[in-house]
């Protein structure tokens, strides 16, 4: 077990600095050099043709669709785009890899010098982009045995479904100065980029399903330094929470390392979620040798500077600017709506908005109740069973007097369990409201006759005492029953 | 030998088309032909009688049927074995890939066959198209059907062979640095490189794809000519592919005179090394074409000289890449996967008993070419170098409408006699490589017999989508030779036979 040093007490004598690839799957309607279907899932090897297999004699045709997406990218991460840049060859060994060679970009990446600015803890944190450049990713090897690694596995299957789906790699300068924050501002910029995919609509950014992935570059160095200390690249990893978990870990690891007189080793790591810490991966002290060369089966890529202008205008309004627009038309505080963007519900409250209830109760639901169960369950908000129209329809319920706010949690609960729409778990259930006068009516007289003495009280004039006799009534209904009109028919028999 | 294989493409086609001739009743010729003349030539790696007859009973059939056929319908020709076939094994002449059967069809093949014409077989050449005299094939050397005791040229001497022995009329090869055009030399036939992206590339076994251009093996300039038009054109699967007309080519090889034509004589390509009988016959042929109205002046194009070295750069460093892949674990051939062995151990010994040496020569040359360290040193500065040869083309362009040369500074050599001096072997595509390294159009034509009574080659270049030209040239050429030699060159092998 690694020795650990107390986070807060490693920043006296540390600076981190960050460093952030994350690799975006676009979602294009083939693969970014065959019409191959750009899928998702399906059974192994059933969306694969000679190219996107490598097989001898086959070529690649680039997909005008990615470029554009890689433009959009670019522009929203206010990059300069290159009016001309070619793709390259990396030239590596890796088993799922079908040529033995990835189909990238090296020194002339389609887009360049671009910067995000993200607002942590009320503070405003630029990034700057080095690059986003296009690639195509590999297939997925599963390594079969127990160790689940390739070392030590019994055989190895591969399935070259994702083989040569594009993805977008976006690359950060080193990011000095976040000090004890660097963790956060790391979530909240993986965060910002998964928001802005999404908004532009060229990627689903499914974390979990590796379509939004994160290595993560971290170095420390003395405090006060300006030399970059030897970094660990800490791979895919693949959830908000881990991102910042895993750089709050390798922070810790390392520190222990260098108090200890040792030496970081430059090497890849991997991410255990079920650990929260990281572990060795392959060494990299060696600078490996990709031999790039300029792609020669690919014409170079030339966007015309009115393309690039007409792509600009397709744009939506950047992320600070929305949240602005949005605060002002919903009339929150800034705390009720910090609360909104820090529990990362903002898209889902907009959409439950859209959906046609009031922003106060779609923040009711996403930023008290479903965070709750999200947290409890270790996901993202957006990961939960349910959608923003369902909360919308709940809510609607609640609007119609059919259910009461202690009811609509149970709906929630049904929904998220998997019983189906709000109103049919209000049905399953039986959760509806009863304002029947009939049914209450009784009910109250079987509550003031086992109550002689409260009821006496109320006779009495003391109309407060109702209360615990409605607290009994709602209890013998199971809290299905209307608290108004059963205050009203305890009163008018009592007074 | 059956006189229908002497007869060209052409009029074997105009002879099926008047119903003369039966696609079966010629194929079944050729089939007969290649029996009595494979076992001494090593023309075929593969031939699939059965599905040829079959093909040309079905073409045939379609002519009986009155439906329109194009011009080569019911045509066999023969295909080198780099060109993915999904009826064929494709070996690029390489254990890598014995037994190999794609499954797809290469573009230019695709054509072919929609075209009508008659696969008979996959050609033999030098290993993954490494060489320049089809010994590096890993099935043997094929023999020059001129003298068996000497190469057909490389990489694509099998197809040149099929062609010169009359076992085919017509054959398709690729050029990635004069693998159509110094077998077409060295055997008496026309061969054509296209302007690069003029026929695809989908399909065909990459060895340098910057390089590489698929292209025709005929024996008359109008033949390739036809052939050049069903393969070439638009192919989207190729992102190096021209989006244009191939070009009225037939029309071009039939043209009359030269009246008007610019015609620079490369004045790099002659002297030292040129064997005497190669310059004389190719001077003959240049006082032919300025007979025929053509006005002929010598051009300079000086960084021609570092045309072999450069090549020698840019070719391994994309072969190294292009080969990568044949690691033993998708396809073709696999080496000791015992169960004790290690991935990386299979790749290792499967990769040491699939490749040949020239193979391993220029991966490693390749991958050095190409490391970080060597980078700029070797790859980058000869990226330059290519520049400058380009440039040197379209300044000749600016004052003539082709260049011309030898197609090789020698005849066919002796089998085995430039096997252990790679340098040797090397210097047979000196002329041949600056078209490659440019992109440009150009051809070997039959330029007559040295005095050892071998054949020469006589090279046009035109510009990128020029191709016309070449033909024009060539057809010109070829006619007033043949009426000075009084009939095709072949003949004179026929007469030796």
């Amino acid at each position: 077990m690694t020795e650990l040093v107390d986070y807060d007490e490693l920043l006296t004598r540390y600076d981190p600095a960050l460093g952030l690839e994350v690799h975006v799957e676009l979602n294009t309607a083939t693969k970014m050099f065959c019409g191959c279907p750009n899928v998702f899932g399906g059974d192994p090897n059933t969306h694969v043709c000679p190219v996107c297999l490598g097989l001898p004699g086959s070529l690649p045709v680039i997909n005008g669709k990615a470029v554009e997406s890689a433009i959009r990218i670019g522009l929203a991460l206010n990059c300069e785009i290159a009016q001309w840049c070619r793709m390259a060859r990396k030239n590596y060994f890796y088993p799922d890899m079908t040529k033995n060679f990835q189909t990238s970009q090296y020194d002339e990446p389609i887009a360049y010098d671009g910067f995000v600015e993200l607002e942590v803890d009320g503070e405003t944190f630029r990034v700057e982009i080095e690059r986003a450049h296009m690639e195509e990713d590999a297939g997925k090897a599963t390594h079969v045995g127990t160790s689940g690694r390739i070392h030590g596995a019994d055989y190895s299957l591969i399935d070259y479904n994702r083989a040569g789906v594009p993805l977008i790699e976006i690359v950060t300068r080193p990011i000095l100065g976040a000090g004890a924050k660097a963790p956060a501002v790391a979530k909240a910029y993986v965060a910002h980029l998964r928001e802005l995919v999404k908004s532009l609509g060229v990627s689903d950014a499914r974390m979990e399903q590796g379509s939004l992935r994160c290595d993560a570059n971290i170095s420390l160095m003395p405090a006060g330094s300006d030399v970059l200390g030897t970094r660990t690249e800490t791979k895919n990893v693949n959830s908000l929470r881990s991102v910042e978990r895993a750089i709050r870990y390798e922070m810790t690891r390392q520190a222990a390392i260098l108090d200890g007189g040792g030496r970081v080793i430059q090497e890849t790591r991997h991410f255990d979620e079920s650990t929260g810490t990281t572990g060795s991966g392959r060494s990299k002290e060696q600078a490996e040798d990709y031999r790039y060369f300029a792609e020669p089966d690919l014409m170079p890529i030339a966007p015309s500077a009115e393309w690039v202008e007409a792509l600009r205008e397709t744009l939506p309004e950047p992320p600070a600017e929305h949240r602005r627009r949005l605060q002002g038309e919903w009339g929150f505080s800034d705390i009720d709506f910090h609360s909104i963007v820090a529990s990362g519900a903002l898209a889902l409250v907009e959409e439950t908005v859209a959906a046609g209830t009031t922003p106060a109760a779609a923040r009711k639901w996403w930023v008290t109740e479903l965070a709750r169960r999200a947290n409890q369950d270790g996901l993202e908000l957006d990961e939960l069973a349910i959608t923003p129209a369902q909360v919308a329809a709940v809510q609607g319920l609640v609007d119609d007097g059919q259910v009461n706010d202690k009811l609509a949690r149970q709906v929630i609960e049904g929904v998220l369990a998997g019983e189906g729409e709000p109103a049919d778990v209000v049905k399953s259930r039986g959760l509806a409201v009863v304002s029947d006068e009939g049914a209450l009516s009784s009910a109250v007289d079987e509550v003031i006759a086992a109550n002689p003495d409260v009821a006496d009280k109320i006779r009495a004039g003391k109309v407060a005492a109702a209360g615990a006799l409605i607290g009994q009534v709602m209890k013998a209904m199971r809290g299905q029953a209307d608290a108004g009109k059963v205050r009203e028919l305890i009163l008018a028999k009592l007074t | 030998m059956n006189p229908l294989l002497r007869l060209s493409a052409a009029d074997l086609a105009d002879m099926m088309s008047r119903g003369e001739l039966t696609s079966e009743d010629l194929t079944r010729a050729c089939l007969e032909r290649i029996d009595a003349q494979n076992p001494t030539l090593n023309v075929f790696l593969s031939v699939d009688p059965e599905g040829a007859l079959e093909a040309a009973r079905a073409v045939d059939a379609r002519r009986a049927a009155a439906e329109h056929l194009g011009p080569l319908a019911g045509i066999p020709i023969a295909v080198k074995d780099n060109f993915c076939t999904t009826d064929f094994a494709t070996t690029c002449g390489s254990r890598m890939l014995e037994g190999w059967v794609p499954p797809y069809d290469a573009t230019v093949v695709t054509r072919l066959r929609q075209a009508g014409l008659i696969i008979v077989g996959k050609t033999n050449m030098d290993e993954f198209a490494m060489g320049s005299s089809t010994e590096t094939s890993a099935f043997g050397p094929t023999r020059n059907p001129w003298d068996t005791d000497r190469i057909p040229g490389g990489s694509g001497g099998g197809s040149a062979a099929a062609v010169a022995s009359f076992m085919t009329p017509l054959a398709v090869g690729s050029d990635t640095g004069g693998s159509i055009r110094q077998p077409g030399s060295v055997t008496g036939t026309v061969g054509v490189k296209p302007t690069y992206g003029g026929v695809s590339r989908y399909g065909l076994v990459a060895m340098a794809s910057s390089l590489d251009q698929p292209g025709p093996v005929a024996r008359t300039a109008y033949d390739a000519a036809l052939l050049h038009q069903i393969i070439g054109g638009y192919d989207p699967m190729d992102s190096a592919s021209i989006d244009a007309p191939v070009g009225e080519l037939a029309t071009a090889a039939r043209a009359r005179s030269l009246d008007g034509v610019r015609v620079g004589v490369v004045k790099e390509f002659a002297g030292e090394g040129y064997e005497p009988g190669v310059l004389r016959r190719f001077e003959e042929a240049v006082d032919v074409l300025r007979a025929a109205g053509a006005e002929v002046v010598e051009v300079s194009c000086p960084h021609f000289t570092y045309a072999l070295p450069t090549y020698y750069l840019i070719q391994p460093a994309e072969l190294s890449s292009n080969l990568a892949r044949f690691d033993g674990m998708r396809y073709g051939l696999r080496v000791g996967d015992d169960g004790t062995r290690s991935a990386e151990e299979v790749m290792n010994l499967t990769r040491e008993a699939g490749f040949g040496r020239e193979a391993k020569r220029r991966i490693i040359i390749g991958t050095y070419a190409l490391s970080a360290g060597y980078y700029d040193a070797y790859y980058g500065s000869a990226q330059r170098v290519r520049t400058l040869i380009q440039r040197d083309f379209a300044a000749a362009f600016e004052t003539v409408d082709v260049l011309v040369s030898p197609t090789t500074p020698t005849v066919a050599f002796k089998i085995g006699e430039r096997v252990a001096d790679p340098l040797s072997m090397y210097l047979a595509d000196l002329c041949t490589i600056p078209s490659n390294m440019a992109g440009n159009a150009s051809a070997s034509f039959p330029a007559g017999l040295s005095d050892d009574g071998l054949p020469v080659g006589f090279q046009v270049m035109a510009p990128p989508l020029a191709d016309e030209r070449l033909y024009i040239i060539g057809g010109v050429l070829e006619r007033a030779l043949e009426a000075r030699w009084g009939g095709p060159l072949l003949r004179e092998l026929e007469a030796k036979a």
